[in-house]
């Protein structure tokens, strides 16, 4: 979170870091669909139960429902959307910091502060929301280690909501700076950086969405 | 002159690009609009997914894969601004990302999740 | 206006302000980028002879039948962290070691993007590259192989705390891999001098550049395989039990996803190496620049399409088999492409046969016979045969002995006047050279012929009448004689750092931009960015190059006095990298370890990110 190095030469233009965390979002592509394509292999090649789309009774005679909830994480899902609309907005807020604002509306779109925490508040949300579903499939009697399906599951969710967790860490480091000094265009590049992290761990979560929960 | 070393030798160019990068980016009313676009999205995929024709018809796999993906470049597009960035980045995130489709496939297809779907 | 005093910027920071210290701490806290490249070149030769006396002690093993100088099991672990060493800890390194060194050299670049990440790298790969290594003197070593196959490394099947060690040691050197390929890939696109275009790089630049590529995109995919073994021992999950249904390939799968572009990541520099010396020695331009660029390019890109060939003999079925085989026979084209072209280069050179090149011409041919076994099992039907022989450990020596080593040793002579000023002694040089060549070849050789007579690898021992006795016996002959001529490279490395004949800043008349500074190189690198205009600034530059040129060999001027613009030394890196090791450390101790690490981490993290890189420019 230094400021810029402006002076020194680069061949594109660009600044470093913003190439490096492109660098750092294509790698994590690979490392998602490894967590993904270990999720789809090993779909409904569980041995027991419970499964994510169908009924499941066990040699004991227990039943126990199709575990994923759908209408929760179609809220969770929503949210994560939304919390990508907020850091646009926020990172177009701190971009255009130093231009007059008249009305109401732009001095609320202008504010940088409300829309960071609103994102990190919709990405709290979405925390959640994952917290809330993990504790309710392990008293259904879901844990990581019951089955193929528990083990790929949560550590698929698991891993995007550890990069969630990170992002909003991220998010509460930039709204600290900018209580302490405030955001400024000199920042857009710090803030960008985020927001791409940020948008991109929204990217991940609309392919899980599908391949976990809406695809049977 | 050559004693100034970090004097910018040719700052032209680049600093050229760097600022079409830098404004062109859409204005509020197109992230809101994006925002709604993909709320649609989502709310049609979790329509379809209640619809047991939908999901008992053949359309149903490739139709939720297609709208998962106009979301997903949607987001990729307008809010990580790729449409309107440096082609750098573009290269750095397409290349990586076909790479892995292309890994997620093959995957597929060697552990059979995906030959069932050819043939009948 | 040049000489005018200008007052002295910065002086509140003289007692961390960047410059040329010695002592132990001007190390640990260095952020430049050819002290971390000469750290990462000190360690990585250390690893290189560790794991060279594991080799020698499984040759000691194996030099006739039945010996009963090691036990079985620890013939495992021999066997395994020679593998995992030679790899991991030593090749890679090595070839950080140039890149450090050599990429903003020969790009006209003052650092790398990102130095104190850099360093971060450096601490993270010693402190893994320790924690591995140290359970060997326990006999605690790792010992299911360097591939570590699931289910075998589950704690079913390997309940000890070895394979614990090889699971957490490869996710820290992961860290260390990933960081640095970020690094650099940002340093090739970013910090080209001017006039540096892509097809005006060193080839060396070029393939270390792909292998970064390929690190940013194998490395995750093991990390993943690395987590779901770590979760299954440690948190009883099910991505490797069998009994559970899971499926005994994925591991396989995931791994040698990973493990083949792996073996680029390990060759491609030596390739890279080689294209630097080659031309040097020959005194002409690399032959077919472009096409050597696309094909390294292509090698890259292919090897993302192959690596089921490792898995021929699991029974994936027709299909899958000729889809790997034919793509596998593929990336033969664009590496005899690279084989002609250094031919050519030297075609109608006036060669001096220094030892680099030597070790240079070495690789091309030892390359090429590893390349062509290579190519056999590539068919299936040859693999079922010759897969776990011995003649598959000759194949991939050849290939990483013959090539990327032999290409390390190749640039290590070359650019050894560069990193101290000093020229290693010659003489010494080709008797290193000839003993290694040789011994190599005795070495290795014979391991063909014991392979195809059914010899199997990872045994640990074998009975007489098979007709493998005498190859085995050539093997480990060959073997000493590797120890007799890599101790006299040790001893012409030591001599010559201290009483070497000093170089000069080109003693080589080499054309790429490295040599266009003195030897070794101030801190600043270039005293003003140079202006390239061609793929050999020295050899075809122009006036405005050459007076470039004359500027950057003034010596003897500090940064200071240049005001020039330096990184803060910061011990910060080191200490995040020891916090992550130390939290790693908790997974096998007393989980308490891991809150102490995670909160040293995240303070030390903080305090490193929010701290300047540089002194503030006016
Ligand atoms: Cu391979």
């Amino acid at each position: 979170m230094t400021a810029p190095a402006a002076h020194h030469y680069t061949s594109t233009g660009l600044d470093s870091r913003k190439i490096a965390i492109w660098a750092f979002i294509g790698s994590e592509c690979m490392l998602f669909v490894s967590l993904i394509s270990t999720y789809l292999i090993y779909k409904g090649r569980s041995l027991v139960g419970p499964f994510p789309h169908d009924v499941y009774t066990n040699p004991a005679g227990e039943t126990f429902n199709p575990i994923l909830n759908i209408p929760v994480t179609s809220a969770s899902t929503f949210v994560l959307l939304m919390s990508s609309l907020a850091m646009v907005l926020a990172l177009a807020a701190v971009q255009n910091k130093d231009l007059p604002k008249h009305t109401r509306g732009e001095r609320v779109l202008g504010s940088s502060k409300l829309w960071l925490w609103m994102t990190a508040l919709l990405g709290t949300t979405f925390l959640g929301f994952q917290a809330y579903e993990f504790t309710s499939f392990v008293h259904e009697g879901l844990s990581i280690r019951t089955n193929l399906f528990g083990s790929s599951f949560f550590t698929l969710t698991g891993f995007h909501g550890a990069h969630v967790t990170a992002g909003v860490i991220w998010l509460v480091t930039l709204l600290a700076i900018d209580y302490r000094r405030g955001l400024g265009p000199n920042d857009a590049l710090n803030v960008d950086i985020a927001a791409l992290y940020w948008h991109f761990v929204d990217v991940v979560w609309i392919v899980i969405f599908t391949v976990v929960y809406l695809l049977k | 002159m050559a004693e100034n070393p970090h004097s910018d030798p040719s700052a032209t160019e680049p600093k050229a690009d760097e600022h079409i990068a830098q404004h062109h980016h859409p204005d509020w009313k197109t992230y809101v609009k994006v925002g709604a676009v993909l709320t649609a999205i989502t709310i049609w995929e979790v329509w379809a997914y209640y619809i047991p024709s939908v999901v008992a018809s053949r359309i149903f796999v490739p139709m939720l894969l297609t709208l998962s993906a106009v979301k997903f470049a949607t987001v990729v597009m307008f809010y990580m601004h790729l449409k309107y960035d440096h082609r750098l980045f573009r290269v750095l995130f397409t290349g990586p990302l076909l790479i892995a489709a292309l890994t997620l496939i093959s995957l597929l297809f060697l552990f059979g999740q995906l030959v069932a779907r050819f043939g009948r | 206006m040049a000489t005018t005093a200008v007052p002295t910027r910065g002086t509140h920071h003289t007692a961390t302000a960047p410059s040329y210290q010695s002592g132990v701490w001007s190390w640990l806290a260095t952020v430049d980028h050819k002290r971390i490249g000469i750290l990462y070149l000190y360690t990585a030769l250390t690893f290189f002879i560790i794991g060279g006396l594991e080799a020698v002690l499984i040759r000691a093993q194996l030099q006739g039948p039945n010996r009963e100088l090691l036990s079985a099991e620890m013939y495992n672990q021999l066997f395994t962290m020679h593998g995992t060493t030679m790899i991991f800890l030593a090749i890679m390194p090595l070839s950080a070691a140039f890149f450090n060194f050599l990429i903003p050299l020969q790009i006209g670049a003052r650092d790398v993007a990102f130095p104190r990440l850099n360093a971060f790298s450096y601490w993270v790969y010693l402190f893994g590259g320790i924690f591995i290594t140290l359970p060997i003197f326990f006999q605690l070593a790792p010992n299911a192989g360097w591939f570590g196959y699931a289910p075998l490394t589950t704690r079913e099947y390997s309940p000890g705390i070895n394979i614990d060690f090889w699971v957490i040691g490869l996710q820290i050197l992961g860290v260390s891999s990933l960081a640095a390929a970020f690094n650099f890939i940002t340093t090739i696109i970013n910090l080209r001098a001017p006039g540096m275009t892509l097809m005006r790089m060193p080839m060396f630049t070029w393939m270390s550049f792909v292998v970064q590529v390929l690190i940013v995109l194998a490395f995750p995919v093991i990390t993943i395989a690395l987590v779901f073994l770590l979760f299954d021992r440690f948190f009883g999950t099910n991505f490797y039990t069998i009994a559970q249904g899971a499926d005994p390939l994925l591991w396989q799968h995931l791994f040698w996803i990973f493990g083949h572009p792996e073996v680029y990541i390990l060759i491609l520099p030596a390739f890279g190496l080689v294209s630097e010396v080659l031309p040097a020695s020959s005194r002409k331009p690399l032959f077919g620049y472009p096409v050597m660029v696309y094909s390294g390019i292509l090698i890259g890109a292919l090897g993302f399409g192959v690596w089921a060939h490792h898995m021929f003999a699991v029974g994936m079925g027709a299909i899958a088999d000729s889809v790997f085989a034919v793509s596998t026979l593929l990336i033969g084209i664009p590496t005899g492409v690279k084989i002609f072209n250094w031919i050519g280069t030297m075609a109608q050179g006036s060669i001096r046969f220094t030892s680099a090149a030597l070790f240079a011409i070495g690789l091309v041919a030892l390359f090429t016979i590893g390349g062509i076994s290579g190519v056999m099992h590539a068919s299936p039907p040859a693999d079922l045969q010759q897969t776990d022989t011995y003649f598959v450990v000759a194949h991939f020596h050849y290939v990483l002995f013959g090539g990327s080593i032999m290409g390390i040793f190749a640039g290590i002579y070359h650019y050894f006047p560069k990193i101290t000023g000093r020229l290693m002694d010659e003489p010494l040089g080709k008797i290193h050279f000839w003993l290694n060549f040789i011994a190599m070849n005795l070495t290795f050789f014979p391991m063909h012929f014991a392979g195809m007579l059914g010899m199997p690898r990872r045994i640990y021992t074998y009975d007489s009448g098979q007709g493998w006795d005498t190859f085995n016996l050539i093997s480990s002959i060959g073997a000493y004689m590797l120890v007799v001529s890599t101790a006299i490279f040790v001893y012409n490395f030591f001599r010559s750092r201290k009483n070497g004949e000093v170089a000069g800043a080109n003693p080589w008349d080499a054309g790429t931009l490295e040599w266009s500074i003195p030897s070794p190189p101030p801190e600043y690198n270039f005293a003003t960015l140079p202006n390239v205009t061609s793929r050999y600034p020295l050899w075809e530059g122009n006036e405005k190059d050459m007076e470039s040129a004359r500027v950057n060999l003034q010596e003897g001027k500090t940064a200071e006095q240049l005001h020039i613009v330096l990184p803060y030394s910061t011990i910060k890196p080191l200490i995040v990298a020891g916090a992550m090791v130390i939290m790693f450390c908790g997974l096998i101790t007393t989980k308490a370890l891991i809150f102490v690490g995670a909160a040293v981490l995240v303070g030390s993290l903080y305090s490193w990110l929010l701290s300047p890189l540089e002194p503030e420019h006016h």
